[in-house]
């Protein structure tokens, strides 16, 4: 909701977002590598935990300055962020201290008493993730049992009462077919269904070619979330169908360094959630001036936040729809950052994507050892033939 | 929903807060977790004199809005009513 009863003074509210805030609007704070899944498209590559996340000492400091700076919510996740033995004492912490906080779980700490728990709670908000309406779709991706966790813990929380979770859905090419199936399931749940962009971050660089959305499937999305997206989030994540014709419901800008950011659990902050990589590293919190130097000198966040050029994109149609896309999404899939997004919906970026190009090399994978594949004989993969492909340089 | 009277005291609802920004303000309700903008200065300030008018009409004027520029801001406040921003200040009405 957008209130604008006097003559327009002022530019328009997603000019002055590109410009960039004092302080983030929201932001994503992982609290934690660790995880109990392997799912195969992790935008942090999470499993194992870093030996340097932060202390409980430390994530309360943290709130303690997201409240001064008026932060007035962050998403929290890893890893699995319940995982974390003082995880249920920072949520509680962060929200006596007019910091809500809404986390992203898997479902596995969700238990009967857990969830009365939660619900008695306010501005606590659950998102329980899932990647397929069935758990064939699911497991695949987030490995085996995991959709009877999330379903168990969605139940657990409808049955204490607790209202108003979401289903986190990332929209791949093996779901997107699901969507009325999630709608479904949201409902039966008392739920709200929202879905997100997979981007090829993290070990998501890995299974990004099989995984994303088809051109076919793009449109398909679109046109579902025109005709029924109404009750569903989006995280403002499909700003690129906007291109299709009409802007979807949110801000349609990438917000990146300039309204939201990203904390790692080591107090690494990062342009967004998607890019975990040291091309987008802005700064520690722990070193002097903490959060709030990082996010408002931070050489990195100034230079997001002055004018960008638009590039290649700048002569078409709906580059005033679309902004070229999600930058993360160009710079993993080894794209120039001032092109067209890989999934551009225009088809502009297909003709980059068969060429040469370069995917950059992770810089920093905490999977556990037992999670990365191999290759070897007897165990058929398609991951190796990437590598294979790709140039040794 | 609550029916908006200008003569009645209001307030910002306890569970709302706003935070400046140069082009107005952010709020967020904590209650239902929704987050939205007030684009206008002039707007941030009736809604932060609410609590210390005795009516709607009379925060218009603690801000400095002009009798011209009444019925904009009257019906941008009815909006905030309706979403919740803000709401009847009981005991303002009973004295």
């Amino acid at each position: 909701m957008t209130l604008t009863p006097a003559r327009p003074a002022v530019p328009r509210l997603v000019d002055q977002f590109e410009l960039g805030l004092d302080a983030p609007i929201c932001l994503t704070w992982e609290l934690t590598y660790a995880c109990n899944l392997a799912c195969v498209h992790c935008l942090s590559s999470s499993g194992r935990r870093d030996p340097r996340e932060l202390s409980t000492e430390q994530a309360k400091a943290v709130i303690d300055e997201l409240q001064r700076m008026q932060v007035f919510y962050v998403n929290i996740g890893g890893g699995e962020p319940t995982v974390r033995p003082d995880f249920w004492e920072l949520v509680e912490y962060a929200v006596d201290h007019q910091v809500g906080v809404k986390f992203s779980t898997n479902g596995v700490r969700i238990t009967p008493e857990r969830a009365q728990w939660l619900a008695a709670s306010d501005y606590v908000d659950v998102q329980i993730s899932l990647d397929g309406a069935t758990a064939e779709v699911n497991d695949a991706v987030r490995g085996r049992g995991s959709f009877d966790m999330a379903i168990k813990a969605l139940q657990n929380l409808a049955d204490a009462g607790f209202q108003d979770s979401k289903i986190s859905v990332v929209v791949t090419r093996e779901n997107v077919r699901q969507l009325d199936e999630f709608q479904e399931l949201a409902d039966r749940y008392g739920a709200t269904l929202r879905i997100t962009r997979l981007r090829p971050s993290g070990r998501g660089a890995d299974v990004w070619d099989e995984l994303h959305p088809t051109a076919e499937d793009q449109r398909f999305l679109y046109d579902w979330l025109v005709a029924k997206g109404e009750r569903v989030l989006t995280g403002d994540s499909f700003f690129h169908l906007a291109a299709f014709g009409d802007a979807l419901p949110g801000l349609n800008l990438c917000g990146a360094g300039r309204v939201v950011c990203l904390i790692d659990p080591v107090g690494d902050v990062y342009a967004c959630p998607f890019a975990i990589h040291d091309t987008f590293l802005a700064g520690n919190l722990l070193d002097e001036g903490g959060f709030q130097k990082v996010w408002q000198e931070s050489a990195l966040f100034t230079e997001l936040r002055s004018p960008q050029t638009g590039g290649a994109c700048t002569s078409c149609s709906a580059f005033d729809a679309c902004r070229g896309g999600c930058m993360a999404a160009k710079f993993f899939t080894g794209l120039p950052l001032d092109g067209p997004d890989p999934e551009c919906v225009k088809g502009n970026s297909e003709h980059a994507l068969a060429g040469d190009r370069t995917v950059p090399a992770t810089s920093q994978d905490h999977s556990r050892p037992a999670a990365v594949v191999l290759g070897m004989p007897g165990r058929p993969t398609s991951i190796p033939d990437r590598f294979c492909n790709e140039s040794p340089l | 929903m609550t029916s908006f009277d200008p003569h009645a005291a209001w307030r910002r609802t306890p569970s709302v807060v706003l935070r400046p920004e140069p082009f107005g303000a952010l709020v967020y309700d904590f209650g239902s977790r929704r987050l939205s903008f007030l684009k206008d200065l002039a707007l941030v300030r009736v809604v932060e004199a609410l609590n210390r008018s005795a009516s709607a009409l009379a925060a218009l004027q603690v801000a400095g809005i002009a009798e011209a520029d009444h019925p904009r801001y009257l019906a941008a406040l009815r909006t905030l009513a309706s979403a919740g921003t803000i709401t009847p200040r009981q005991e303002a009405i009973a004295s």
